[in-house]
């Protein structure tokens, strides 16, 4: 397989005065050009340090990450990180908010016309083109989530984050963005990390889950595949032999092997 | 309903087609009513203001009537400046003008010194609320200079300027700064981390996080502190005036003091506080219309 996105070793460690705190230890990754992978762990494990490393937000202490054999450790559109609490800018309008991240990336390769055009398809695909002159304030936060995407899906980035994009929505919100989220998937075929801490999220989209030991100085425990054809369908998987055996290895690891201690 | 008499002749019946009129009619009542409750509700906001002033008004006449009564009553009052009420747009040469001109004037200074310490208040508060060796450099420095009373600058102003027209601007300057650059300071340091983090992504130069996700995302705050600012500005003029001389509401203060012309200084009260409150509300109104969009969500 042949890595396309590569975290090399990553040590992550904060230092304030004499403590310092290892998060992470020795990282090591590869994923694939068009894989979904899930990272999952207990709160506090470090994953979303791992997800600030990749998109470059947070410096690694040692090791580094390599996209498409370059060294990455600056933040940039081509790893678009879609936020929990999705992070438009709330004067701008759901349009406005798309078109400054387009303008920023295509500013020398597309016309006006073409930025115009090329925001509004990417408001088409998260289905969000009808709200496009409102404010963030005024839609629902499975909305606001969803000009997240479109935000991220719009600079074109060779690889998307997602810090736990579903984590503050109400459950049948949560499921009907998954099944977008699948759709896209199957359909732009991009690279795609995403953090999360629900189990049936992460076997459901994922095509391999990186399940993380609990911290200080969490580290990759097991990678499990989840060997189900694309596209999926939520009510077929429920009954699904492959489907439950993954769900159960992914909690034996979170609830057995790796109890989540209160005091760690 | 003759229209929908026709439709249903031709074509199936359509239950919808007279729904609209009938839903659409009560909720839209008549002109006459809509501006009745707007006559009412301004009324209620305007009525008991007038009252108090009334009432404030009737208290001073009763004071001030009496023989030995060392202020004017407001019916004297009026009587007296009727001519500068009248006519506030006469102008005789030298500082014998109409209280227009004397109070474009202090307008004029304040909008200049107000204006200049716009500018610098953003630019140096965007500074200390960004850079923590700014803030730490700068701040202490800030805080020492902003307790110096506005009027106190004014000897070294002149000095410096050797002219009472710069000087009075400086002193706005220098009185209306230290709130914008505290408060744009503030601001800043109270952006979001996730604003930062989206920037940080899209990679937007310094120039374009300070346009786009900086000024509206501490607007908020720098507002506040225009607010405050104009406030202090309008403070100060009248008193810098007082000193500097020439055309101005606060020369016209100090010469109908020097002339015991107790009813003209009335007056002009009256104006600076009308004109204060007027400057207040415009960068409040400004406000609301430049951060409608910033609400937190």
């Amino acid at each position: 397989m042949h890595a396309y996105l590569k975290l090399d070793h990553l040590d992550k460690s904060f230092t304030r005065g004499q403590a310092t705190t290892e998060v992470l230890t020795d990282i090591n990754l590869a994923v694939a050009q068009g894989e979904y992978v899930s990272i999952i762990g207990h709160s506090g494990c470090g994953k979303s340090t791992m997800l600030n490393i990749v998109a470059g937000l947070t410096p690694a202490t040692r090791g580094g990450v390599l996209l498409e054999d370059r060294e990455v450790n600056a933040p940039g559109p081509d790893r678009a990180v879609v936020f929990q609490n999705h992070s438009l800018l709330p004067w701008l309008t759901v349009y406005e908010n798309v078109r400054l991240g387009v303008d920023k990336v295509f500013r020398s390769t597309k016309s006006r016309a073409e930025r115009d055009a090329w925001v509004m398809h990417n408001l088409n695909l998260v289905q969000m083109a009808h709200a496009r002159d409102k404010r963030p304030a005024e839609i629902s936060g499975g909305m606001k989530q969803r000009v997240g995407i479109a935000r991220a899906l719009a600079m074109e980035p060779k690889v998307l984050l997602l810090d736990e994009p579903f984590g503050a929505l109400d459950a049948l919100t949560r499921a009907h963005l998954q099944d977008s989220v699948m759709a896209l998937h199957q359909k732009l075929n991009n690279t795609v990390l995403m953090i999360t801490h629900d189990v049936d999220e992460a076997v459901l989209l994922s095509d391999r889950i990186v399940m993380m030991t609990n911290g200080p100085s969490a580290r990759i425990g097991e990678v499990l595949d989840v060997p189900l054809p694309h596209p999926r369908k939520r009510l077929e998987l429920a009954t699904n032999p492959i489907y439950l055996k993954c769900r159960q290895r992914v909690l034996e690891f979170l609830y057995e092997r790796h109890r989540f201690v209160e005091a760690a | 309903m003759s229209m929908t008499a026709l439709k249903t002749e031709s074509s199936p019946p359509v239950p919808a087609a007279s729904a609209p009129i009938l839903t659409l009619s009560p909720k839209r009542p008549p002109r006459m009513e809509v501006l009745a409750k707007r006559g009412r509700e301004a009324a209620a906001r305007i009525v008991p203001p007038l009252i108090v002033v009334a009432l404030l008004l009737v208290v001073w006449e009763l004071l001030c009537r009496r023989a030995g009564a060392t202020l004017p009553p407001p019916s004297r009052v009026i009587r007296e400046t009727k001519d500068l009420i009248l006519d506030p747009f006469f102008d005789n040469g030298g500082i014998d003008k109409g209280l227009f001109w004397h109070i474009s004037a202090s307008l004029k200074r304040v909008a200049l010194g107000y204006s200049l310490a716009v500018v610098v208040g953003v630019a140096l508060g965007t500074l200390v609320g960004q850079s923590i060796w700014a803030m730490r450099g700068l701040d202490p420095l800030f805080q020492v200079l902003r307790t110096i009373p506005p009027l106190a600058w004014l000897p070294l102003a002149l000095a410096a300027f050797r002219d009472g027209q710069p000087s009075a601007i400086f002193v706005i300057f220098i009185t209306s700064i230290w709130p914008i650059i505290i408060n744009t300071a503030v601001g800043i340091r109270n952006i979001p981390q996730d604003y930062r983090n989206v920037a940080a992504v899209l990679q937007l130069n310094p120039l374009e996080f300070f346009a786009k996700v900086m000024i509206p995302s501490a607007a908020p705050y720098i507002f506040t502190g225009l607010r405050i600012g104009i406030g202090l500005s309008w403070l100060a003029i009248v008193a810098a005036e007082m000193l500097i001389g020439g055309v101005g509401i606060g020369f016209f203060i100090w010469d109908a003091w020097n002339s015991s012309h107790i009813s003209e200084i009335i007056l002009a009260l009256v104006y600076v506080g009308i004109i204060g409150f007027v400057l207040d509300r415009l960068i409040a109104l400004l406000a609301s219309v430049v951060t409608r969009g910033t609400a937190t969500n």
